[in-house]
């Protein structure tokens, strides 16, 4: 009887499940502290049934975000209005919400459309409702207005979530990003797929497939390009690939090691790992012109170059002290310095986009997690409670990090937020997913 | 190319060949030790005469020769959790193969290394690499030319235990010699 409920339990996971996008989300920790926020369903001003949904985007954004719980829209008050003209607060009086977000979507011609949007002010409204009528206007956050094509309905609900986020919170929102990673699929007779998709996993889309290991997808700062190794030629090469062009360069293929691919801050370098002399060191390569240069000479492993904001210095993981910790090189001088200490291992770390913090890989007592660390303080906090975390990437406004993690015997992707607060998993249909790479903005 | 693939060829066709050979001599190995009563040819029409035969008789070199063919076909060696130094109970196994890179200096070998899925890919790639060259180096210290060993290493990439259990981790950790 009770494998009868788990089977049937499982079927109807099963069915219905494949309307869901190949990485769909899954909030595991942290929505309780999130804060409630109301989205109206925007308003089709069109004949027949609406083209698209775009309030289902910002709700979704808003709640991936971590720092966001939208109300659920049966128990909205008003649901029919958009704009804010037609909002009235004493409808709203016991709806306990930072911000309402209404919008409309009408035909504009050809295949295209105007959307418009407005963030009321919820607090302030329910604050002056006992004071008398008060000009829509004056309760308006963000009111703003676009024509769109008929594709770029989910790309401006990124746009929204963005202008809503930032609104609310002061920090520029990361929705209209996307990710890299990995796929690999047993068993095909080429099983390594080079894949991205928008940050929540829509519009997946092939890079690269190849019979042989993919590894280390890294994004060029204006977003166009990955740098990449590929073991195609039965050996680690790095490519650097334009994702619209598709065209690729073979950048670096010494003898042994090329790998770790890291951009410069200015898009032009690399800082790569090379075991061309013996050892793994750090190099950095210029892309145009293939020069390297020799940043760091130890025998021991150093790997994992990862760019401080300023491009002045690189943090690294090296083994130097015995056991891999992180370590920073002035590019200027060489000088190196060690950063952590606590801890069995810290390895693939990067510096926030901020410059105040690290994030990196973190094993205690055997578990490898991803933890944070803050550079003024040196005060380190484990993020994720995860198994066999790897990989970890930072979104380009600091707030969250996806990793690579081991659930239910598959590699797949997870999300921490960077006060470890927020936990989410991004499940996957077909194979093992890995080396996430967080795009930045675009 | 052509060349090249010809030389592919016989680089899957030489251990094959070796192969055979060992299952061979090993079968005849039995025959020398056990009871003859299984080769005879017909009970009836050659006047009931039956006949028996014996192995030959392997000298010590030959016996070496054989038993470093059978240790050949063990190709993988297994190394401890973040280290890359050679276990002693792969000696056997190492001089099998290092003589025979010895007594072929024609043939060429590559050593993959490979390491469990703890820690980063990246560094993974790296500690591959290291117990990759110490095998190349323990090999080279028997004799063998530089020359006829590559190295590569594949890190985490190439699982051959998808379990990610401390036994499946144990045989990720492995060198493989592939000719």
């Amino acid at each position: 009887m009770k494998n009868l409920v788990k089977w049937f339990a499982l079927a109807c996971i099963v069915l219905t499940t494949p309307a869901r996008a190949a990485l769909d989300i899954v909030i595991t920790e942290g929505v309780d502290q999130a804060r409630p926020i109301a989205v109206v369903p925007f308003v089709w001003l069109g004949e027949g049934p609406a083209p698209a949904s775009i309030s289902d985007v910002v709700m979704s954004d808003l709640a991936r975000s971590g720092t966001f719980k939208p109300l659920d829209t049966r128990a909205l008050p008003q649901v029919n209005i958009h704009t804010a003209r037609q909002f009235t607060a004493d409808s709203w009086r016991n709806i306990s919400a930072d911000g309402l977000v209404v919008g409309s979507i009408k035909p504009y011609g050809a295949g295209q459309y105007l959307v418009s949007f407005e963030l009321i002010d919820l607090v302030k409204a329910q604050l002056q409702a006992g004071k008398g009528p008060v000009a829509a206007s004056e309760l308006l956050l963000e009111s703003r207005e676009t024509v769109i094509n008929a594709n770029q309905f989910r790309q401006y609900g990124h746009r929204i979530s963005d202008v809503v986020y930032e609104k609310l919170t002061g920090i520029r929102g990361a929705f209209l990003t996307r990710i890299a990673y990995v796929v690999v699929k047993q068993g095909q007779k080429s099983p390594y797929h080079l894949m991205i998709a928008d940050y929540d996993g829509y519009n997946e889309q092939m890079l690269l497939r190849s019979p042989e290991p993919l590894m280390s997808p890294t994004w060029s700062p204006d977003g166009r390009r990955l740098a990449y190794v590929s073991f195609e030629n039965r050996k680690a090469e790095i490519f650097v690939q334009d994702i619209y062009t598709q065209a690729r360069v073979l950048v670096s293929s010494f003898d042994g090691i090329n790998g770790a691919p890291s951009f410069s801050p200015d898009g032009k370098k690399l800082a790569i790992t090379l075991s061309k002399d013996g050892q793994p060191e750090i190099y950095t390569i210029d892309i145009a012109t293939k020069a390297i240069k020799r940043i760091t000479d130890h025998y021991a492993i150093d790997t994992e170059p990862s760019w401080f904001p300023d491009g002045k210095s690189l943090l690294f993981t090296s083994e130097r002290g015995g056991r891999p910790q992180l370590y920073r090189v002035s590019l200027e001088t060489n000088k190196v310095s060690r950063m952590t200490f606590e801890g069995e291992w810290n390895l693939g770390g990067s510096i926030t986009p901020d410059g105040r913090s690290m994030i990196f890989v973190n094993r205690t007592n055997g578990r490898f997690n991803i933890a944070r660390m803050d550079l003024a303080t040196r005060f380190m906090q484990v993020l994720s409670s995860t198994r066999l975390d790897e990989s970890p990437s930072v979104a380009p406004n600091g707030t969250m990090v996806i990793y690579g993690t081991t659930h239910e015997g598959k590699q797949v992707l997870a999300a921490v937020s960077t006060d470890g607060r927020f936990k989410a998993r991004l499940p996957v249909g077909q194979g093992e997913v890995k080396s996430p790479a967080w795009s930045p903005f675009l | 190319m052509d060349l090249n693939k010809l030389f592919k060829a016989m680089m899957v066709a030489v251990p094959l060949m070796a192969l055979g050979a060992c299952s061979s001599t090993s079968d005849s190995e039995t025959d020398a030790s056990g009871s003859t009563s299984g080769s005879s040819s017909s009970q009836y029409g050659n006047g009931g005469i039956e006949t028996g035969g014996a192995g030959a008789v392997l000298s010590p070199a030959e016996q070496q020769r054989l038993k470093e063919q059978e240790l050949r076909r063990q190709n993988i060696i297994y190394f401890d959790f973040d280290r890359s130094e050679v276990q002693t109970e792969n000696a056997e196994i190492l001089l099998a193969h290092g003589n025979y890179l010895v007594e072929n200096p024609n043939v060429r070998v590559l050593i993959e290394g490979h390491a469990d899925e703890r820690g980063t890919p990246e560094y993974n790639i790296a500690l591959g690499e290291r117990r990759a060259k110490a095998i190349a180096k323990y090999l080279q210290g028997m004799g063998v030319q530089p020359s006829q060993m590559s190295v590569v290493s594949y890190g985490e990439e190439k699982p051959l235990d998808f379990s990610r259990s401390d036994s499946g981790f144990a045989k990720n950790r492995r060198g493989v010699l592939v000719y």
